[in-house]
């Protein structure tokens, strides 16, 4: 909402020397956002004069018409001088706005004496963008009249300070000057005489004279209509400069002065009103709910379809207009047009604001009946607008129509400490009231207890919450005082919070970079995967109105968005990375619609059950991509390339990190390289993959050849870390050392002989570590051989020789009989 | 080892005498002087200590002396031997550290050489400021509430005091998930946490939540579709405005230093009532820039104070949406944005630079934030 100081100023009276910045900060004290005070015309240096076209020279060997003008601009401008002129809107006689040489126009246009077209022009004729005014720049600006030589900018509304208030949507009452203007009374303190409550003054209409005819046919969305009548209006009357001036400085295009009244009257009163052209009419103008299939042409030239849910203005003929949103083109005033009738209603706002979403159509009218309009003022309103209609188009005034349901405001109760209480701050009942009246209420008081009935532009008032808001708003948030409340003691951080904190610190501690990629994944993403469908990670999870037709789902991997950012990085030529994400995904469907239980009291379990069980499934899941050098070629020697290896080690820095037991078997994953990657399972569930990358992977997303990945349903993992630890017993007794080799077949994996070399040594085993495999003539072919060192420690005594070597047997003999092993070397 | 206890000779005797033993011990400590390194040291001590040594064969002779010159002699001998002992002794342990020193020497590395073989990593610093927050509030006894970032419908708007067609609605330009008519969206806000948080847990309630929200802006240098924001919420009996006041001072402080201090602004959100916005005093300039245009401050835009964030009692009508009873509990709850939060605090102008998951971004963060 742009309101102009000037205006303010006149419908209040705001205490000498403050300055629109101190009333701007006024505001923003009582709650109304002040984004900027722009001064109109303030980028204009030096004097703008009015002139008087005197001549008219058209010069037509130019790409474009030109003319040359002689302009009469007084003494005090230099008297007649010679300009060169683009424009084509002025005639000889016109009053116009000149710059001379030496003048600076918006923008730091320097105006200078030059040569052009064959002339000296000295000068220029402005128009209203040149000056800032607006966007107008179909011709110069005209004025209705003027000395030749005197000041334009004042006749112009140069230099009126214009706030620009960002209205919240509980504030209807502020999209007009006149809420503006009772904060301002209420904030310094001065008396308001309400402008919504003046009741225009008109000529009784003539015996005989019928006004329209209106009607609502549903009270509960259209509450009152009324509807006033002038007829012999001058369509050819415009609307006063100071008007215009007003309505430029508001934001808003002065058209006619029809429709300039009507939008006048809505910025000073916040009242919408529709200026019909009479003539055009047929039979009763009401209110009433759109026919099933009905269509209708806004004035904005789009055909739309209308339901039974849209609410619109009808006359016998048919649709006239959508009620409190935009009326029709065939109904519109126009250059002939001289008798108007002015309709002025109230609509719900719940009507206006599902119209104005379904129809994608947001106009002046429609923000401010949606967020509440006065339930009143409709016929304050009318008259006005009828009254200046009247004013400066003539016409006579035939009356006004009007239906209207009683008006039973509601009564809120409230004790008179409560916005104390809620504040913590003492303010006393007197002030509770006073306060109360300042913004229109009507208090009732009787032992501490307050009945209170909101004015009608306040439709935000309807608890005893808003009220409290509403003093201690006015008391001032800055009174308040800083208090600390004693909170229940806490449980600090939980143990998932805790061990996905643990892991992005070991994560980073070995050199992987934290990175929070978008979710929004598409095809050809998931193809470039090549992911089959059935497969988890494949996304069912659709937007409905995603950003970009291409990336329609909800990730439910990972993946996807840490191969971008790796193929991000990697554009931006850096080489080597190690990035990882901890973050939900979304896998399941989401298919049906959640219910929507009473917002009046706690949903039922079963409620919430419903409304819960309908939300895809969001694990957290630990992705981390390893790719190109993992060292870097420097002086230590030849870089280090990410292998499958750095992976797996990840992989068990991660469960060590949470303290959980994995396992780690082959897999064929399409994701990754048909021989190197690995199931993780844990607790006997799969719970992550990790793996080489499938060469047409990456290939499909331009990545370091041989990238690594592993992905982690870090939920599960953390779900089987253990709550408590518990202490080793730490032997200080020596070590017995033994190494052996077994040579097994190839197929056999170290984690089986591992296992059954560890479950033969028995407990007196206290490590067991694989140190060398090997392959080559001493062992046969399809068989390799892998060497273990094991160490054998009791808890309680010195180890004897023959109590290893027994251990030993029994890991040798395990091995032979579980996975064919043979031992080497004895 | 002595020699056989032979016949005395006078002649031998002689030779035993002091001068004799003297020129020994002489000849012995010039030999140790002249090794210089530890292979002749080793050829001097067995010239002259060993058992061919002149003092060894002095002292085999003892034996065959009288008896009543061999306390005497033995005496001397003893002394001597002992002397060209210590002086060997002293000598190796000299050539042995001059040896050690010069290997050391040779060992010399530039120590300058660059520890870049394995860096370290980086955590996302808005999970490092998420953090901070969350720690701020531990210790004020709170705790870390949840939710998912699909979110029903109901939980995000209706029961946050914001029904269909509320122009609140279209405040936040919303995803929706599936249809606009499933009644699932992507949050919009961290809030809908405030309605699980009272629904799971029992009164008096003091959490943060903090968490990913998502909104239908295009990416540019201000705004991001997928961003964070942190919640607060307090719900007991006789909270005010007050206390809300009061814990985001010292939010304020822990995050942005001692001294600094909130202002409350009316404003207005469904789901508070009152509602204010938040700002927060500059912690650069602290004020000292308004009106002085020698002095401009880039953090606040000489405006002295910074927008953080929305707060405000918790509407009585989203404690009935989840079953509190809202004559005997009140509560505070405030919001902020993490984006909004590094880029003033820690100086990030383009919101870019949050989303696209550089490293060099990251790393410069390190650890912290």
């Amino acid at each position: 909402m742009r309101a102009p100081v000037s205006w303010l100023r006149e419908l209040v009276d705001i205490p000498a020397g403050q300055s629109s910045r101190d009333i701007a900060a006024r505001l923003i004290r009582a709650g109304l956002e002040v984004e900027t005070l722009e001064t109109i015309g303030g980028g204009v240096a030096g004097a703008l004069y009015v002139g008087k076209v005197l001549q008219i020279d058209e010069l037509t060997e130019f790409k474009k018409p030109i003319r040359w003008c002689q302009v009469d601009v007084g003494v005090a401008g230099g008297g007649v001088r010679g300009i060169i002129c683009g424009a084509q809107n002025f005639v000889v006689g016109d009053i116009v706005v000149v710059a001379l040489p030496g003048t600076v126009l918006p923008g730091g246009f320097k105006i200078s004496s030059r040569e052009t077209y064959g002339h000296t022009s000295a000068g220029m004729i402005c128009s209203e963008r040149e000056l800032a005014l607006s966007e107008e720049h179909d011709g110069i600006m005209v004025l209705p009249a003027g000395t030749p030589g005197a000041e334009a900018g004042p006749m112009i509304g140069l230099g009126e300070e214009v706030l620009d208030i960002a209205v919240t949507p509980d504030r209807g009452y502020a999209l007009s000057l006149r809420g503006i203007a009772r904060e301002l009374a209420i904030s310094y303190g001065v008396p308001f005489l309400d402008p919504g409550l003046k009741v225009a003054e008109l000529a009784a209409p003539g015996a005989n004279a019928v006004p329209a005819q209106c009607g609502s046919e549903d009270f509960a969305a259209c509450a009152l209509f009324t509807l006033r009548t002038i007829v012999g209006f001058d369509p050819k009357a415009p609307a006063p400069q100071w008007m215009k001036q007003r309505l430029t400085a508001a934001g808003m295009r002065p058209v006619s002065l029809a429709v300039d009244v009507t939008n006048y009257v809505m910025l000073e009163l916040g009242q919408p009103l529709h200026a019909f052209d009479l003539d055009k009419l047929t039979g009763e103008v009401r209110a009433g709910w759109a026919k099933p299939g009905s269509t209708f042409e806004t004035l904005d030239h789009v055909t739309r379809k209308l339901g039974p849910e849209d609410l619109v203005i009808l006359d016998d003929a048919g649709i006239i207009g959508l009620a409190g949103t935009m009326g029709g083109l065939d109904s519109e005033i126009d250059a002939d047009t001289t008798n108007i009738a002015i309709e002025a209603a109230h609509f719900a706002a719940n009507v206006v604001a599902r119209m104005s979403r379904r129809h994608k159509l947001s106009s002046e009218a429609s923000r401010r009946f949606e967020r509440g309009v006065d339930r009143t003022l409709a016929p304050y309103a009318s008259a006005l607008a009828a009254a200046l209609l009247i004013e400066y188009g003539g016409g006579q005034y035939v009356g006004m129509t009007a239906v209207e349901a009683p008006y039973e405001p509601g009564v809120i109760k409230m004790a008179a400490v409560e916005p104390g209480a809620v504040a913590g701050l003492p303010i006393a009942d007197d002030t509770v009231i006073t306060l109360l009246e300042a913004v229109g209420c009507e208090v009732l008081s009787s032992g501490g207890q307050l009945a209170v009935t909101p004015p009608p532009w306040r439709t935000d008032l309807t608890d005893s919450a808003d009220l409290v808001e509403e003093v201690v708003r006015l008391v001032g948030y800055d009174l308040l005082p800083a208090t600390l409340p004693i909170a229940a003691a806490g449980h600090g951080l939980s143990k998932a919070q805790r061990l996905r904190r643990r892991i992005g610190m070991v994560l980073a501690a070995r050199g992987s970079v934290e990175v929070l990629s978008y979710p929004f994944v598409g095809e050809s993403e998931l193809a470039d995967l090549q992911l089959p469908e059935g497969d988890i990670r494949r996304s069912k999870v659709r937007l409905a109105n995603p950003l970009s037709d291409e990336q329609p789902f909800l990730r439910a991997s990972l993946l996807p968005g840490l191969l971008a950012t790796v193929r991000r990085n990697a554009g931006r030529g850096l080489s080597g990375l190690s990035i990882f994400e901890l973050g939900s995904v979304f896998q399941g469907e989401c298919v049906g619609t959640a219910p929507r239980p009473s917002v009046l009291m706690r949903p039922s379990a079963e409620e919430w059950l419903a409304l819960t069980g309908l939300l895809p499934s969001q694990p957290v899941h630990l992705g981390v991509i390893l790719a190109g050098e993992r060292e870097a070629a420097g002086w230590w020697g030849p870089a280090q390339d990410h292998g499958f290896q750095d992976a797996i080690q990840l992989v068990q820095v991660i469960a060590d990190t949470v303290g959980a037991l994995i396992t780690i078997e082959q897999l064929s994953d399409p994701v990754f390289h048909p021989g190197r990657c690995a199931a993780i399972k844990c607790l006997g569930g799969s719970i992550g993959v990790v793996g080489e990358l499938h060469p047409r992977v990456i290939q499909a997303w331009s990545l370091p050849g041989r990238s690594s990945a592993l992905e982690l349903d870090l939920d599960a993992i953390i779900a089987a870390a253990p709550d408590l630890r518990s202490a080793p017993e730490v032997s200080v007794h020596p070590v017995a050392k033994e190494d052996l080799a077994v040579v097994v077949a190839d197929a056999v994996t170290v984690a089986a002989v591992t296992q059954a070399l560890r479950a033969g040594a028995g407990d007196l085993l206290e490590s067991i570590r694989l140190f060398d495999i090997y392959r080559g003539p001493q062992v046969p072919a399809g068989h390799c051989s892998m060497a273990f060192a094991l160490r054998f420690r009791a808890p309680d005594r010195t180890l004897a020789a023959d109590e290893t070597a027994i251990a030993r047997q029994g890991a040798i003999d395990r091995a032979a009989a579980e996975c064919g092993a043979v031992i080497r070397g004895t | 080892m002595s020699g056989p206890n032979t016949a005395f000779d006078p002649k031998q005797v002689a030779e035993l005498g002091a001068a004799a033993v003297a020129n020994m011990v002489t000849s012995a400590l010039a030999a140790v002087a002249a090794a210089t390194d530890l292979g002749l040291l080793k050829d001097v001590r067995l010239a002259h200590a060993g058992d061919r040594s002149p003092l060894a064969l002095a002292n085999r002779d003892i034996g065959a002396l009288p008896p009543a010159a061999k306390a005497e002699v033995g005496k001397r001998v003893g002394a001597a031997r002992a002397t060209v002992k210590a002086a060997i002794d002293a000598r190796q342990v000299e050539l042995e550290r001059a040896r050690d020193e010069f290997a050391l020497a040779e060992e010399f590395i530039d120590v300058t050489l660059p520890a870049g073989r394995n860096p370290l990593g980086a955590r996302h610093p808005l999970t490092t400021v998420m953090e901070r927050i969350c720690d701020v509030f531990i210790a004020m006894g709170y705790d870390i509430a949840e939710g998912p970032e699909a979110e029903a419908e109901w939980v995000n708007f209706d029961a946050l005091n914001v029904p269909p067609d509320h122009p609140a609605r279209t405040m936040q330009d919303t995803f929706y998930v599936t249809s606009p008519e499933s009644g699932v969206v992507l949050r919009t806000q961290t809030s809908p946490i405030q309605i699980r948080a009272m629904l799971e847990r029992s009164l008096p309630i003091y959490v943060v939540a903090p968490g990913r929200v998502y909104r239908t802006d295009a990416l540019d240098a201000t705004h991001t579709p997928v961003f964070h924001q942190v919640e607060g919420l307090a719900v007991d009996e006789g909270l005010t405005m007050g206390d809300l006041r009061g814990t985001l001072d010292h939010f304020a402080q822990e995050m942005f230093g001692p001294g600094i201090v909130t202002r409350l602004r009316p404003s207005y959100f469904p789901f508070t009532e009152p509602s204010a916005e938040l700002d927060v005093q500059c912690f650069v300039c602290r004020g000292a820039s308004i009106d002085n245009p020698n002095a401009p401050c880039r953090t606040c835009v000489s405006e002295g104070w910074i927008e953080w964030g929305g707060c405000g009692m918790v509407n009585p009508r989203v404690l009935q949406s989840v079953g509190i009873d809202a004559s005997k509990y009140r509560g505070f709850a405030f919001g902020m944005g993490i984006e909004r939060t590094l880029m003033f605090r820690n100086g990030v102008t383009d919101m870019r630079d949050m989303v696209e998951g550089d490293v060099r971004f990251s790393l410069a963060f390190g650890l912290e934030s």
